[in-house]
């Protein structure tokens, strides 16, 4: 029997490091919605994203409870990974599993019980388009670059655990093509949840989740007032892509780099 | 009194599921501890002067602890009883992976880490294949799917351990260990308590202090390398 769809995604508040109740009523989160979640290192960030990663009932540290359309989730949400409707990518870009990228994969798809015979390629093609060292299916897990781990990740969890929200933890930091991943994961309809210092994907996310004290300290919707912003951080950005392919191709910049 | 026996490798988290099991049900129950290790322990002390419960250790010195543990497992009862708890508590030493410690009238949790390689639940089958609960710690370290490919591994072993997935540090996940704890039936009869399975426990001539290799050296169950793939078998 498949369980219910998600329709919400519900975080109910908790308190801050000092014990302070946090300062909102709910937050709500859809399919297909895009939310950043920023602040300072230690702020919180994390914690939040695996408060919704295990459905806390005030039984974390930071004491928020999650509602799954409306109501405490079925314990099969939380417990049996395949019906589990949210998958996170953690900040690790080490894989510690002592198998190549095809039986990894394959590990997962039997696990999940689905019988589809190239899903395993599928999936090291699409990882292939978020990143540009190419990952092959008898490369080991714990040989991949940063890059190609967090690329595999991604790619696993929008095609094999299929799951409808996605939290990804600092995405930027591996060095991975972060448009093209926010694209496919538009593409597919996910709800998607990032922990971020990048300035074009917290302006790319349509609300973002300010943390302070181990508490959301305010939620932002800039709803089309920072678009001058988003166009400058993706020329910008822009210029940065290339930048880099120049240096880590051992060029000398010396021409004009503005787009 | 209810009994829970704890087992592990080493470092895989087992005190952290101990403090986080005594931090949750200490208001509803009393609850003692039994550490058993080797040559050194601290956490019988650790947990007393963080929770003011009735704990204490024994040392197995030259004996495998798992044998020791057997040894004292029935006075420990006792002492829990006196103390008036009604939830016993006993840590393993968590050395030898084959090691299956568990017994009837009680619950059996094996806590294993999550980054602790792809092929360490087939390598602790015994350890899994007689326990209740298998407690996965470390999960904030690993992404989805590593998770589900690590459950997959200990379903492999035993498909039907209840599997519980914590950061044992934070106490995520541990409702569900919680309440299997208190789903567990009291110990009904102590004098009839008894191992679930015949563990590797032998107490053989390396194992009381002996040192020379080979088996000319030794007594007990003595084996050539000819022919000896697979060294002892019990009945």
């Amino acid at each position: 029997m498949n369980p219910p769809p998600i329709r919400e995604i519900t975080i109910l508040p908790g308190r801050s490091r000092s014990g302070e109740p946090e300062r909102f009523a709910a937050i709500t989160i859809r399919p297909g919605d895009t939310i950043s979640i920023v602040g300072p290192t230690g702020s919180g960030k994390s914690a939040l994203i695996n408060d919704i990663e295990v459905f806390a009932r005030n039984d974390t540290a930071t004491g928020r409870t999650i509602l799954v359309n409306g109501a405490y989730p079925p314990e099969e949400f939380v417990r049996d990974p395949a019906h589990k409707p949210v998958a996170l990518i953690t900040q690790n870009t080490r894989c510690l599993a002592d198998l190549t990228v095809a039986e990894f994969l394959t590990m997962h798809v039997r696990s999940r019980k689905i019988g589809d015979d190239d899903i395993v390629d599928r999936t090291i093609d699409l990882a292939n388009e978020f990143t540009g060292e190419k990952i092959l299916p008898g490369a080991r897990m714990t040989a991949l670059s940063g890059g190609q781990t967090r690329s595999l990740l991604v790619a696993d969890a929008v095609l094999v655990a299929a799951a409808p929200v996605l939290l990804l933890d600092e995405v930027e930091n591996a060095g991975i093509f972060k448009e093209r991943v926010i694209e496919v994961l538009r593409i597919e309809g996910k709800a998607v949840i990032f922990v971020t210092h990048d300035p074009l994907i917290s302006l790319l996310s349509a609300r973002r989740i300010v943390m302070r004290n181990g508490a959301v300290d305010r939620v932002i919707e800039p709803d089309g007032r920072e678009s001058d912003a988003l166009r400058e951080a993706r020329r910008l950005d822009g210029i940065l892509r290339r930048m880099r392919e120049h240096i880590r191709a051992g060029d000398l910049i010396t021409g004009p780099v503005g787009a | 009194m209810r009994l829970a026996v704890v087992a592990g490798p080493p470092s895989a988290g087992k005190t952290a599921v101990v403090r986080q099991i005594i931090r949750s049900l200490q208001g509803r129950y009393r609850i003692a501890y039994l550490k058993i290790d080797v040559v050194r322990a601290f956490e019988d002390e650790e947990l007393a002067a963080e929770f003011s419960i009735p704990a204490r250790k024994v040392y197995s010195g030259d004996l495998c602890p798992d044998h020791a543990g057997v040894m004292v497992m029935r006075d420990a009862v006792a002492w829990a009883e006196e103390e008036g708890a009604d939830l016993l508590l006993v840590e393993s030493a968590g050395l030898c992976l084959r090691c299956s410690p568990y017994t009837t009238q009680g619950l059996g949790i094996v806590v294993l880490s999550a980054i602790s390689g792809t092929n360490t639940p087939l390598k602790m089958a015994a350890m899994l294949a007689l326990a209740d609960i298998a407690v996965v710690t470390r999960i904030d370290l690993v992404s989805q799917a590593e998770k589900e490919v690590f459950r997959e591994r200990i379903r492999e072993v035993n498909p039907d351990l209840d599997i519980v997935e914590t950061n044992a540090v934070q106490g995520t996940g541990m409702r569900y260990l919680l309440r299997a704890i208190e789903d567990c039936p009291p110990i009904t009869d102590p004098d009839t308590i008894v191992l679930r399975g015949a563990p590797p426990l032998g107490v053989c001539t390396l194992c009381i202090g002996k040192t020379e290799i080979g088996w000319q050296h030794h007594f007990g169950v003595v084996r050539r390398l000819e022919g000896a793939d697979y060294l002892f078998r019990g009945d």
